[in-house]
Formats: C-alpha cells, sequence, structure tokens
C-alpha cells in the first residue's frame, strides 16, 4: 500500500541545513498496522509529515497505493489518505462548531448527503448527534480526538496517519481511543502508520515497526520480536528497556547514540 | 422569557444557528458583566442614536445663522449656548455626531479590511508576497500617520471625503502587521494543517480558518483606534482641511472656538468634551471587548 | 515509613468561579517522610494542586484550606508570607513540567543556578559559582563549564530538565515536589534524571513528592503510591503491591493500559463509578469507608 524508498528530508539551505531524515526505506502493506518509534528529533514525524504532503522539502520516492507521490498532492490523494494529529487541543479550530469541522472536507470534495455522513461520521466514533453542534472549548480531550478521527474518516480514506495520537490523553482514554481505532481499522479495512515514542503503544496496536534514531530508521521488527525483547541493535534494546520502567542499576548504563 | 434563557445556555445546540446564538449571548454576557465596558457601550449607541436623530433633537438648524444672538451663555434659551454667528452649539453638537460617526465607520469598514487582509495573505503564503506586502506595510508605517494624512489632504484638496479617505490610507498598515504576527503563530498550528490535508485551497484556509481568528483582536485593535481617529479627524478640522464651514464638525468647531476661548468658554469646551466623552467611550469598549474577545486571555 | 518530613491532614482546594465553586481537591491527608511518594491521576484529579498548595502557589480564586500542614515540625499555614518564601526554594523546592517556562530566557543558566544559591546563602559570587558548577556535575552534566554559560534557548529538553533540577537542588532542599518532572522528556533521558533524583533521596536523605500521571512509572521508582481521584486519595499502598490494587479505579486504570509484556486482543476501558467520589477508600490493602 505504501512504499518509501531512500527517503531525506532537509530543514534549511547550507551550512545550517538539518537533515532530519536521512534516506529511509519501508513498505506497508494493505490492512497493515505499522510503527514508526523513536525519541524526539529521531525524525519519526517528519516521516509522517513529508508522506502526508505537509512538508514538500523531501527526496526519495513514495507510493501510495501503486500512485507515486508528489511535492504537491492532488485532491483524489486527500481522499485516500488522512492523518489524526497528537495534540486534540491544537487540531481543531477553536471558533468551529463540530459541525463545521466535519462539514469542512465534504464541501471541498464536493460530496453530496452532508447532514447524513456527519451524523453517521460522529456515531462511529462513538459521539451522539448531541456533539453536533458544539464547539472544542466545551469537549474533553478524549472527545476532541474522536473528532480529529471523525474528521480523517469522513472522506473515507485508505490510509490514515497517525502521529502519536494518544500520548497527550489520560491512560483511561487513551484506551478508549485506541480501541476505537482498532474497530475503525477492522470494520474498513484501512492501513495505518502510527508514530509513536511508546512502546507499550506500538506492541498493542502494530504488526511491524521501525525504530528511528537520527533520521534513519535503525531496526525493523515484527512485533512479536519486540514482546520477546529480541533486539538486534543496541539501541533498540535500551529503548525497551527504559520503557519497561525504572530500574536503577540500567538506569546508570544508559549511553547516548548518535 | 425563561424558555430563552434557557434555550440560550444550553449545553447542547440543536442547530448552527442555535450554537452561534449561545456564543453570542454568552459574549454579551461577559462583556455586560464589566460596568466600564458597558458605559462604553451606552456612549457609542448613544452617538448613534444621537446622530440618527439630529435633526429631531436639535432645536435649531446647524448652520442657522443669527448675528443678534452671538456668544450667548449656556441657558435656559440655548442650552450649550451660541457660537460667533449665534449658531445653536447643541444643534451643531448634534450634528457633529453624525460627520464623526461617518468618519469612524467609514475608516474602520475600508482600514480594517484592507488590513486584515494584507496581513493575514502575507503571513499566510509568505516568501516574495510577503516581501512585497511587507514593504509597501513599511513604507506606510515610516510617515507619522498625522503628517501623511495631512500631505494627502493636501494633494487631494480639503473636505471630509478626503479627510476620511487620508485617515483610511494611514489607519491599514499597522492592522496589516497585526494580522500578520498572529497568522504567522496560526499558520503552523495543527488545525490549519489538517485543512490542508483535505485539499482546501490557500483562500479557503486564509479566509475561512486564519481570517475569522484574527478578526475579533482585529475588532478589539479598530475599537481602541477609533479614538485616535477621532482625534485625527478633529486635528485636520482644527487645522482646517477636513471638513469645511459651516459644516459642524467638533474638531472645526474647537479650532474656531480658540480664538475666544478666554471670553466665551462655551464654544470650544462644548464640542472639545463630545470628542473627549466619545474617544473615551470607545476605549472603554475597546479594552472590554479585548477582555471578551481575545483568545490569549482565556 | 521512615521519619515524617511533611503532614498534611484535611487539605482542600476550591476555585470560586462564575459557574459556583469547583472543588479540585477535597479533604485529604497524607505524609511524606525521607522516601519517595509517588502521586497518581489522571488530569483533574487535583493531584498538580495538591502539590502546589504545599508550598502555598495556588492564586487566586483558588483557595487552599486544611486542618494541618506540618513541614519538619513548622505548622506552613501559619506563616507569613516572607517567612514562607525563606522555605520556598531552601526548604522546599519544586520542579515543573516544562523546563523551558521556568528559567529566565536572557540570563544564562549558570547565573541562574548561582543566583539561586545566592538568594539563601551568604557567600562570594566565585563561591557560588564554584557550587554551581559543582551541582551540574552532580546532575550529571558532562561539561559543566560550556553548560555555565549557555542560554536556556540553547539547551535541549533533558538538558534544561537537568538545569532546573540542579537549580532547585542547590539550597540542598529537605523536601522536593517534582510535577511531572519527566513527561517532556525522552524515555532514556528520563531515566537518566529519575537516577540522579533517586540519588538524592537515597544518599541525601531527601524527601520526594513525586506527582505523576504514569503509573507504570511511578511503580517502579517510587516508594509509595497515592492515588487520587476527583480530588480525594482513593488508594495508598507501597509501589511494589501496585499491582495487587484493591481499588476498582486503580484497577481499571491499570488494565487500561497497554503493556508489552502481555498482548491483549482489546484494552479494558474503565467505566467510571460515581461511588468512587464518596465511596471508600483503600490503604495499603484494606477498604476503609
Amino acid at each position: 500500500m505504501i512504499e518509501v524508498q531512500n527517503l531525506a528530508v532537509t530543514f534549511g539551505e547550507g551550512a545550517s541545513a538539518i537533515r532530519a531524515v536521512n534516506g529511509i526505506d519501508f513498505r506497508v502493506a494493505a490492512g497493515e498496522t505499522f510503527g514508526l518509534v523513536g525519541e524526539s528529533g529521531s525524525g519519526k514525524s517528519t516521516v509522517l509529515r513529508a508522506l502526508s504532503g505537509l512538508n514538500p522539502d523531501w527526496t526519495g520516492a513514495m507510493r501510495v497505493d501503486g500512485q507515486a507521490l508528489d511535492r504537491k498532492r492532488s485532491k483524489a490523494f486527500y481522499k485516500l489518505v488522512q492523518m489524526v494529529f497528537q495534540d486534540p487541543y491544537g487540531s481543531l479550530h477553536p471558533r468551529h462548531t463540530v459541525d463545521h469541522v466535519l462539514a469542512e472536507p465534504l464541501t471541498i470534495h464536493g460530496m453530496l448527503d452532508v447532514d447524513r455522513r456527519i451524523e453517521q461520521a460522529l456515531a462511529e466514533v462513538g459521539l451522539g448527534p448531541a456533539f453536533r453542534f458544539r464547539y472544542p472549548h466545551q469537549l474533553s480531550g478524549g472527545q476532541r480526538q474522536r473528532v480529529a478521527i471523525a474528521r480523517a474518516l469522513i472522506l473515507e480514506p485508505k490510509v490514515l496517519l497517525l502521529d502519536e495520537p494518544t500520548s497527550s490523553l489520560d491512560v483511561s482514554v487513551q484506551a478508549e481511543i485506541l480501541n476505537l481505532l482498532q474497530r475503525l481499522k477492522r470494520e474498513r479495512g484501512l492501513t495505518f502508520i502510527l508514530v509513536t515514542h511508546n512502546l507499550a503503544v506500538v506492541a498493542h496496536m502494530c504488526d511491524r515497526l521501525a525504530v528511528m534514531n537520527a533520521g534513519r530508521i535503525v531496526e525493523e521488527m515484527t512485533v512479536s520480536d519486540l514482546r520477546k525483547g529480541a533486539a538486534r541493535q543496541a539501541y533498540t534494546l535500551q529503548l525497551f528497556n527504559a520503557s519497561l520502567g525504572y530500574d536503577r542499576a540500567k538506569a546508570k548504563e544508559l549511553i547516548t547514540f548518535a | 422569557m425563561i424558555t430563552l434563557r434557557t434555550w440560550l445556555t444550553a449545553d447542547t445546540p440543536t442547530s448552527r444557528n442555535h450554537a452561534r446564538a449561545i456564543q453570542a449571548y454568552l459574549s454579551w454576557r461577559a462583556l455586560a458583566s464589566n460596568p466600564l465596558t458597558v458605559i462604553g457601550l451606552l456612549i457609542v449607541v448613544a452617538l448613534v442614536v444621537f446622530a440618527a436623530l439630529a435633526p429631531l433633537l436639535a432645536p435649531q438648524s446647524p448652520i442657522a445663522v443669527d448675528l443678534t444672538e452671538r456668544f450667548i451663555p449656556p441657558g435656559a434659551q440655548h442650552l450649550f449656548g451660541t457660537d460667533e454667528f449665534g449658531r445653536d452649539i447643541l444643534s451643531r453638537v448634534l450634528y457633529g455626531a453624525r460627520v464623526t460617526l461617518y468618519i469612524v465607520v467609514l475608516v474602520a469598514v475600508t482600514a480594517a479590511p484592507v488590513g486584515l487582509l494584507v496581513g493575514t495573505v502575507a503571513g499566510y503564503f509568505g516568501g516574495w508576497v510577503d516581501v512585497v506586502l511587507m514593504r509597501i506595510t513599511d513604507i506606510f508605517l515610516a510617515f507619522p500617520r498625522l503628517i501623511l494624512a495631512l500631505a494627502f489632504v493636501a494633494a487631494l484638496g480639503p473636505g471630509i471625503e478626503n479627510a476620511v479617505l487620508a485617515i483610511a490610507l494611514t489607519a491599514w498598515p499597522p492592522y496589516a502587521r497585526i494580522a500578520r504576527a498572529e497568522t504567522l503563530t496560526i499558520r503552523t498550528s495543527d488545525f490549519i494543517a489538517a485543512v490542508r490535508l483535505q485539499g482546501a485551497s490557500g483562500a479557503r484556509i486564509v479566509l475561512g480558518h486564519v481570517i475569522p481568528l484574527c478578526s475579533s483582536s482585529m475588532i478589539v485593535r479598530v475599537t481602541l483606534d477609533m479614538a485616535g481617529v477621532i482625534l485625527t479627524a478633529a486635528g485636520l478640522g482644527f487645522l482646517g482641511l477636513g471638513a469645511q464651514p459651516p459644516l459642524a464638525e467638533w474638531g472645526a468647531m474647537v479650532s474656531t472656538g480658540r480664538r475666544y476661548l478666554l471670553d466665551f468658554w462655551w464654544v470650544a469646551t462644548i464640542p472639545g468634551l463630545a470628542i473627549f466623552t466619545v474617544s473615551l467611550g470607545f476605549n472603554l469598549l475597546g479594552d472590554g471587548l479585548r477582555d471578551v474577545l481575545d483568545p490569549k486571555n482565556s | 515509613m521512615s521519619q515524617k518530613l511533611l503532614s498534611v491532614e484535611g487539605l482542600e482546594v476550591r476555585f470560586h468561579t462564575p459557574k459556583g465553586i469547583v472543588e479540585a481537591v477535597r479533604g485529604i491527608s497524607f505524609d511524606v517522610g525521607k522516601e519517595k511518594v509517588g502521586i497518581v491521576g489522571e488530569s483533574g484529579s487535583g493531584k498538580t494542586m495538591t502539590g502546589r498548595s504545599v508550598l502555598r502557589l495556588v492564586r487566586p480564586p483558588g483557595e487552599v484550606r486544611a486542618k494541618r500542614i506540618d513541614f519538619d515540625g513548622i505548622d506552613l499555614q501559619g506563616l507569613d508570607e516572607v517567612e514562607m518564601r525563606e522555605i520556598r526554594g531552601r526548604r522546599i523546592a519544586m520542579v515543573m513540567q516544562d523546563p523551558k517556562f521556568s528559567l529566565n530566557p536572557v540570563m544564562t543558566v549558570g547565573r541562574q543556578i548561582a543566583e539561586a544559591y545566592l538568594v539563601h546563602h551568604k557567600v562570594a559570587a566565585a563561591q557560588a559559582r564554584e557550587r554551581t558548577l559543582e551541582m551540574l556535575a552532580a546532575v550529571k552534566i558532562r561539561d559543566p563549564e560550556r553548560v555555565y554559560g549557555l542560554y536556556p534557548h540553547e539547551v535541549s529538553g533533558g538538558m534544561g530538565q537537568r538545569i532546573m533540577m540542579a537549580m532547585m537542588l542547590i539550597p540542598d532542599p529537605d523536601l522536593l515536589i517534582a510535577d511531572e518532572p519527566t513527561s517532556a522528556l525522552d524515555v532514556t533521558v528520563s531515566m537518566q534524571v529519575l537516577a540522579i533524583l533517586d540519588d538524592l533521596v537515597t544518599q541525601r536523605g531527601m524527601g520526594l513528592m513525586f506527582i505523576s500521571h504514569d503509573l507504570n512509572l511511578v511503580a517502579s521508582f517510587c516508594d509509595r503510591v497515592v492515588i487520587m481521584y476527583a480530588g480525594r486519595i482513593v488508594e495508598t499502598c507501597k509501589a511494589s503491591e501496585l499491582q495487587q490494587a484493591k481499588h476498582p479505579y486503580t484497577q481499571g486504570l491499570l488494565a487500561s493500559l497497554p503493556r508489552i509484556d502481555r498482548p491483549v486482543a482489546e484494552l479494558s476501558v474503565l467505566s467510571r463509578d460515581p461511588a468512587w467520589r464518596d465511596g471508600p477508600v483503600v490503604v495499603d490493602g484494606v477498604m476503609r469507608s
């Protein structure tokens, strides 16, 4: 479904240029959930932004559903690939009602049946019609994230890019959102790319994952290998150990990888 | 009344307009809870009412000259006295409200949208668009406002329309600056990224997403600036470059009254008080609007 | 439990808002000794307000009331603002979530730390500098001389949090209140920061109030855990016994966490029982009403 070859993203120009992503390759099959894991500055979110079309400064080759991607994307692309952002407080326009948020993509793409689609989208993410005319500030973090998911799915895409979708939510809300995403994926046969720093979330959601550090993919592995702690690279192992919780002895042995 | 109130404070609006009404009602309540803002609002409303009803309220024509009644002090016959041509000052102040309102409205509907559009377009699109638009803005900003307005009026000829045009031409650049600065922070937010990913065009994003967010601080800014606009108009009038006699304009009235200030204080003081009151009213209202509308405070 | 440092009884925090009174903390009591006490809760549970009210950092319209806030034999409620300032920083320090907002952007980090020292100690500037460099080394900053001269925007998040900690710890406080000190950090960096805190508690005998939303982290790092829900403490237990928690809220939270070592088809979702707001609480595995 998704094919990325030798992708590189550079910010800035000349001497101060920063290579955020330094030539990475990966493939995601249709219906798969692929995890991109790494610490801040590893380039994992940058990969997602390049793939989604938000960042045009990339080189390499990317294909989605057999179509090679350009710097500038067509309207058809946005009906194929949608994204959910990390911060549910920042991803909804503060002056737009839920209704407005959900109606906008339909108007842009000239889709009919606006009322029915909005009601159906809200129902699918577990929000009743009572939420339709509320403003974001009248919603909790979890409810906002549900609206963001509804917005992403209202165009009926095949691929959903998830950028830390639950990392700013409480754990009990995180469970609800992750379950919702799993259910929607099953029902609609979606393909997910999930970017996160949380290995437990990746283990729960994904089939395979790539561990990124300093703009490169350090290691690609299956989730069953991750659960066993069967990492081949020292970096992955350190990340794995650190996510299991605090351990006095291990914390002192941590090293910085460049 | 109770049902309207519950409808306006409902937690679950049932339609687009209902949601808007609730939002407006809550803003109104916040606005009304500040007594100074209410005073400001009352002054501005009074200005509008007086301007609209000037022909009904004014005891005489504002330009009716009666040289036998020159410099009558405020009293029963003439509430605010008369000026050097025996014209009733109350009538002139009431008609002057029309001129002031005309200036204020015209500047607000021309300068603010222009500034908003220039600023948001420059901020959102960046690159050469930004460079060109902002350098033009800089050029306008480099001149002191009154001097530039003076130059315009001198070139176009004195008169109320040209004064308004001059003020509007000098008023938009600060709005463009503010709108651009706000747009730069809005541009990088996730909700803009999200709507870009829905395939929205630049125009749709600027008009539908950026401008609504900038416009509340713009309304605040314009309201606060209105005092300055009134004073600039009065200043132009005072210099004889604004409204031309015999049109009743407060600045011009102060200007002519100045000559008789020591002997006949009311001729300059009454229109001066009118300018002061209306400026104060706009300032109080602007401060209150800032508390209610400016998202940075909430 | 070791000797008590801080003892709080019947703490209440309320906010007067236009919509009425909001009770953020509803009568909680707890003690902190020379140990690591984790205060865990979801957003809105009142955990942050609990930390702040100890230092009297709750601003109006917030209002703090307590039967007793006793710190090392001092009644904190009885102190005036000047005496409180002497306690703040010198004896009780606080580290916040985001170091970027807590540091002065136009002053080098070294000077800020030295100044924190000079406020409480009458020594020469050179001596304060000496002490600062020592402290930077103590929080595992590799090149203290270089970091001393950096401005806050020139340091990374993890480094910033360590600098913040150096600044808070230089007056050698008896109690540190850390409010989500590692949530903004990468997992490996946060482990290093936790190791520093761990050393301070075990080696210097400092008390630590560790406020966090992360159950796993608190369970593995702290000695004791206090679980807050809707402004109340619903359960307290030894950190090592958290997995055997008795309160349905704690159990629900633990079950809703995805785990690397325990795959599940679907995460269990917490269903909140309104009875938890005022129902019985669990202390070390024993239900009390």
